[in-house]
């Protein structure tokens, strides 16, 4: 029997869990892993590669073992760190790794076999005759958390932004004493910690400061620091420092969902305290080996008293006040010191020059010191103190090895950092208290008392060579065997020691074994600590629940899609939506060929178009010509007003970025109408020239996209759906031809009437401020019923576009098409002046003759073309791609496929069939002219 | 996450900008050989240290020169880039 319960823990609340299955009753306050101690469950888990049984060995974030799946509300989390968690009434809780439970998992017989599974075994054994064979039962064997299919937790974790001059990272004395100073001398003040009251140490190490408790000094000055305005946040992981001193926090709350904090702060001041690190000896991870300063936490925070008969090994000053406590709550203590003479402790049986020999039992029932066996039922380790140097790091802070302290500690300050107090090997709380206030305030710091003698350790790192199975990482069961293995494989650097080992790669980042394995490491190479350096550290300093960083943002939140004006109404005609471009808008409307019902009502009648998401971005200025000339491959200054031309505009390489039609209002105004997914592309790239190569004072920009909804009429009946609007325009081709535009009005509000065609037929496009497009679209829905027609989705206008060869710049032409390709050659043959891709339209790889060309693609029967399938030449196993299909569709006006491609040569090869080659099958077509439909174009003005 | 000064708008999240090119880079006009083109185009020093970039500030469209340290991330300076009137 060890654990025992205290009087103190009497008159808190009754919470009820289960682990692996049994009942037990734990109390408001307790960690999980608190709560299994109160019912002296001594293995709770089994170890990662051998199954060996587990206890707790921590009280805090450096705990490697107790780690679990729990079921709380349906809902269950894996990989729970038990010390770090509050126990909830009702979890359900099982070992992690174990198969069925921690207490009996028959793989302990892999244990058995460790000699033929020392670190990196996977690349030497299990190769042939297919590794993808080991592989699986491998993991199954190994101890992973299991995902809970249905566990997809909300997404409601807020993301909040907050400045600060001063940040302090930790409510330890060092923490409350820089906060208090810097908010004393008028900064403003961010504290915070990661338990849910402050005091850090002072909660289970006694010491008077100012003359008060130190439990209540702590809760004194966070009280003055409220006053102050300071932002407190505790139960809150500083978990990374980015740069220009941003700090990540995730806050967990009681009353809501997490939340994380992207805190910059002017100065950030790490007092984040220090580890507890283990002494490395044979059988070291026996359940009932445990940090000693975790004893001392469960016998202060919560009233619980580890073991009756503890021995207490240490190489260091600071475990004797675990011991002394242990002693006063009830405990037969025995502590073994292992450096020569220790300073001699009234009270305490002491034995110096101490040798750990062995553990004895399954779970701890004797320990040998230096030959002689102690009855005991717990062994607290202390090796010494890490300093939590983990931030200063992740801000490039540099390293040194300090002897005194035996410790890794903060070399030459970063700018905007301090680290101070244990962090920073100042372990003495009066030397703490000091360093702390001095950051902000010259004047004498606050004066403390404590029993504690000043920290004192030796140095006691793992010897390779010695005897015993002697673990360094609890979490991937990795032995100091494996590190001489590593150092003989000449494994030298502690980077590569720790890739082959997976030393410190297991979720506690190597909190407690890093230290010891670089010194183990260095032991083995003949080198010191210095020498041998740590492997580089990252954020986060703790996991951190995807769901926190994720924030709000999924779903239908993660990329929005951008919606018309008029979606009520498409959705009220039978509307079915799709995304294109970013927008969301109508596909096709109704059930059955509706695609094809719209196309053809379109080419008989009238169709009606929301082409609301193109773009209009206006350029206005006396350079307006200048700037729209230079960014367009066609020229566009010398349309007369009121005229629009279609162009496109290339990039510097020469490639087709976008294919639009201009409207020129007058010299000084002009309206770029580009695709839709390239609005913002657009209006970056007029910009971009505007301030590098014009004078801004002479031309701008401006994108007026969203503020105009645009209708589009197409068909043989488009011009008396127009008439029918009352608009004031005068329709006469004469007086408007095709590609002019005119100013008119709709119901008194402003309105623009274009003609230009994206399906070959006559076309008008309307524009009105988008909050007249409801009732326009109704005058217009209403009008085309009336002579026979409806609405007109995307797919359909995809399609009639395809009829009449019209490509969609990005769908018909690739990342290296040309104009010249498309069969666009004026401007490059006849324009003088510079425009952007000019010069690339000259290079090597332009005047290649065998460059794609945009054909038209007849297939052999009835059946589409595949769209993507690769136009072939070449026989047998050496088939090489000339091209493929870029869209292919089954005309409903010509009854027959057509398809449009991008084929070698392919202009000059017109009526020649070629073979295409799609997923395994072979097929063929003829080239063709892409224009399928009405190539005289009289359609236009039908 | 960076913190950049917009000469306009003041400190602002990196997110905000969008790296244009390096400074210093002028276009050649004209019938340039087709070495001198594509290393404009594709060509950079990509400097180890000091930097001089052109940024755009997105929220507010203003295109300016940045000098700032490629290794340490240190942001020396930012200013317009449009002529003193």
């Amino acid at each position: 029997m060890s654990a025992r319960e205290l009087p103190g823990r009497a008159d808190l609340a009754r919470l009820q869990f289960h682990f692996d299955g049994r009942l037990y009753v734990g109390r408001e306050g307790d960690s999980i892993a608190a709560a299994l101690i109160a019912n002296n469950v001594r293995i709770v888990a089994r170890s990662f590669k051998y199954r060996r049984p587990r206890g707790i060995w921590g009280a805090g974030v450096e705990e490697p073992n107790a780690v679990f799946d729990v079921r709380l509300a349906g809902r269950t989390t894996p990989d729970v760190l038990a010390t770090t968690t509050p126990l909830v009434d009702g979890m359900d809780i099982r070992a992690g790794a174990a198969s069925p439970t921690a207490q009996r998992d028959p793989r302990a017989a892999l244990d058995l076999l460790a000699p033929f599974l020392p670190s990196g075994f996977y690349y030497k054994t299990f190769i042939w005759p297919n590794w993808r064979l080991f592989e699986p039962p491998i993991r199954d064997l190994a101890g992973l958390g299991r995902l809970d299919p249905n566990h997809a937790p909300p997404a409601d974790s807020a993301q909040i932004n907050e400045r600060c001059d001063v940040l302090v990272v930790g409510a330890g004395p060092a923490g409350l004493a820089a906060a208090r100073a810097a908010a004393r001398a008028g900064r403003r003040v961010a504290l915070v910690d990661d338990q849910l009251s402050p005091g850090g140490a002072l909660r289970h190490r006694a010491a008077t400061i100012e003359g008060v408790d130190g439990v209540k000094w702590a809760a004194d000055v966070v009280a003055e620091l409220g006053r102050k305005g300071a932002r407190i946040l505790t139960n809150t992981t500083a978990y990374g420092v980015y740069q220009h001193n941003l700090v990540c926090l995730w806050q967990r709350r009681a009353d809501g969902p997490d939340a994380l904090w992207r805190m910059r702060a002017k100065q950030i001041v790490v007092a984040a305290g220090a580890i507890e690190r283990p002494l490395v000896f044979p059988d070291n991870d026996r359940p009932g080996v445990m940090s000693a300063e975790a004893a001392l936490i469960y016998l202060k925070r919560h009233d619980l008293l580890v073991g009756e008969r503890v021995v207490v090994a240490t190489n260091n000053s600071g475990a004797y006040a675990v011991a002394a406590a242990l002693r006063d709550a009830g405990a037969r203590v025995v502590v073994a010191d292992l450096r020569a003479s220790p300073p001699a402790v009234a009270g305490l049986e002491v034995r110096a020059g101490a040798r750990i020999d062995a553990v004895h039992g399954k779970i701890v029932e004797a320990v040998t010191i230096s030959d002689r066996v102690i009855e005991a039922d717990a062994l607290l380790v202390s090796g010494g103190r890490t300093p939590t140097v983990h931030l200063h790091a992740h801000a490039q802070g540099k390293l040194r090895y300090d002897e005194t302290s035996a410790a890794l500690v903060p070399a030459a300050p970063v700018e905007g950092l301090s680290v101070v107090g244990a962090a920073d090997g100042t372990f003495d709380l009066s030397a703490a208290l000091a360093q702390a206030h001095a950051l902000f305030d010259p004047a004498a710091p606050p004066a403390c008392k404590t029993a504690e003698p000043p920290y004192a350790v030796e140095a006691a790192w793992p010897k390779p060579g010695s005897k015993g199975r002697q673990w360094i990482d609890y979490q991937n069961d990795v032995t100091l065997k494996d590190v001489a293995l590593a150092a003989r494989e000449n494994y030298s650097s502690v980077e590569h020691l720790k890739r082959y080992t997976t030393l410190g790669m297991a979720s506690d980042q190597g909190k407690t074994s890093n230290l010891n394995g670089l010194a183990a490491l260095a032991a083995a190479t003949g080198r010191t600590i210095a020498e041998t350096g740590t492997t580089t550290y990252r954020p986060p300093f703790t996991p951190v629940p995807l769901k926190v960083i994720a924030g709000r943002r999924r779903g239908e939140l993660f990329n929005p899609v951008r919606r018309l004006v008029l979606e009520p109404q498409h959705r009220a005609s039978g509307a079915v939506f799709r995304e294109y471009g970013g927008w969301l808008r109508p596909a096709w409307y109704g059930e059955g060929e509706a695609v094809a019902r719209e196309a053809l009502r379109a080419r008989e009648t009238v169709g009606v178009l929301d082409g609301s998401p193109l773009g209009k971005i206006e350029v206005f200025g006396p350079q307006a010509s200048a700037l729209v000339d230079f960014n367009f491959y066609h020229t566009i200054s010398t349309l007369k007003p009121m005229r629009i031309r279609y162009g496109f505009m290339l990039t510097e390489s020469g490639f087709v970025y976008d294919d639009g039609v201009v409207a020129k209002v007058n010299d000084q105004h002009y309206i770029v109408s580009c695709s839709s997914g390239h609005v913002t592309g657009v209006a970056a790239r007029l910009e971009q020239w505007r301030q590098d190569r014009f004078d801004s004072g002479q031309v701008t920009i401006h994108n007026s996209t969203p503020q105009w909804a645009t209708l589009t009429a197409s068909g043989p009946k488009s011009k008396a759906l127009v008439a029918s609007l009352d608009l004031g325009v005068d329709l006469d081709d004469a007086v408007l031809p095709h590609l002019s535009f005119v100013d008119v009005a709709f119901r008194g509000r402003p309105a623009r009437v274009a003609r230009v065609s994206f399906t070959g037929d006559r076309s008008y496009e309307i524009s009105v401020p988008s909050r007249a497009a409801p009732e326009l679209f109704e005058a217009m829905l209403a009008a085309a019923q009336r002579l026979g027609g409806g609405p007109l989705g995307s797919e359909a206008l995809l399609l009639l576009r395809a009829e009449k060869g019209y490509l969609i710049a990005g769908k018909d032409s690739d990342g290296v098409t040309m104009p010249h390709d498309l069969g666009v050659t004026g401007p490059r043959e006849k324009r003088r002046n510079e425009y952007v891709g000019r010069r690339a339209l000259f290079s090597e790889a332009a005047l290649d003759a065998n460059r794609r060309q945009f054909v038209g693609l007849a297939a052999e029967d009835m059946t589409p073309l595949p769209t993507g399938a690769h136009a072939v030449e070449g026989e047998g196993g050496r088939l090489r791609s000339i091209g493929f299909v870029t869209s292919s569709y089954f005309s409903p006006t010509l009854a027959r496929p057509i398809a449009l491609g991008l084929i070698e040569r392919g202009r000059a090869r017109l009526g020649e069939t070629v073979a295409l080659y799609h997923l395994g099958r072979p097929l063929k077509a003829t080239i063709c002219d892409p224009c399928f439909l009405d190539p005289q174009g009289a359609r236009l003005n039908a | 996450m960076q913190l950049f000064p917009c000469p306009f708008c003041g400190p602002r999240a990196e997110t905000e900008f969008s790296f244009a090119a390096e400074a210093g880079k002028t276009r050649p006009e004209g019938d340039v050989p087709d070495l001198a083109w594509s290393r404009y185009l594709y060509s950079e020093t990509n400097p180890r240290g000091p930097a001089r970039e052109i940024w755009s500030h997105l929220t507010c469209g203003e295109f300016f020169l940045m000098e700032r340290d490629t290794l340490t991330h240190v942001v020396k300076s930012s200013s317009s880039l449009r002529a003193a009137s």
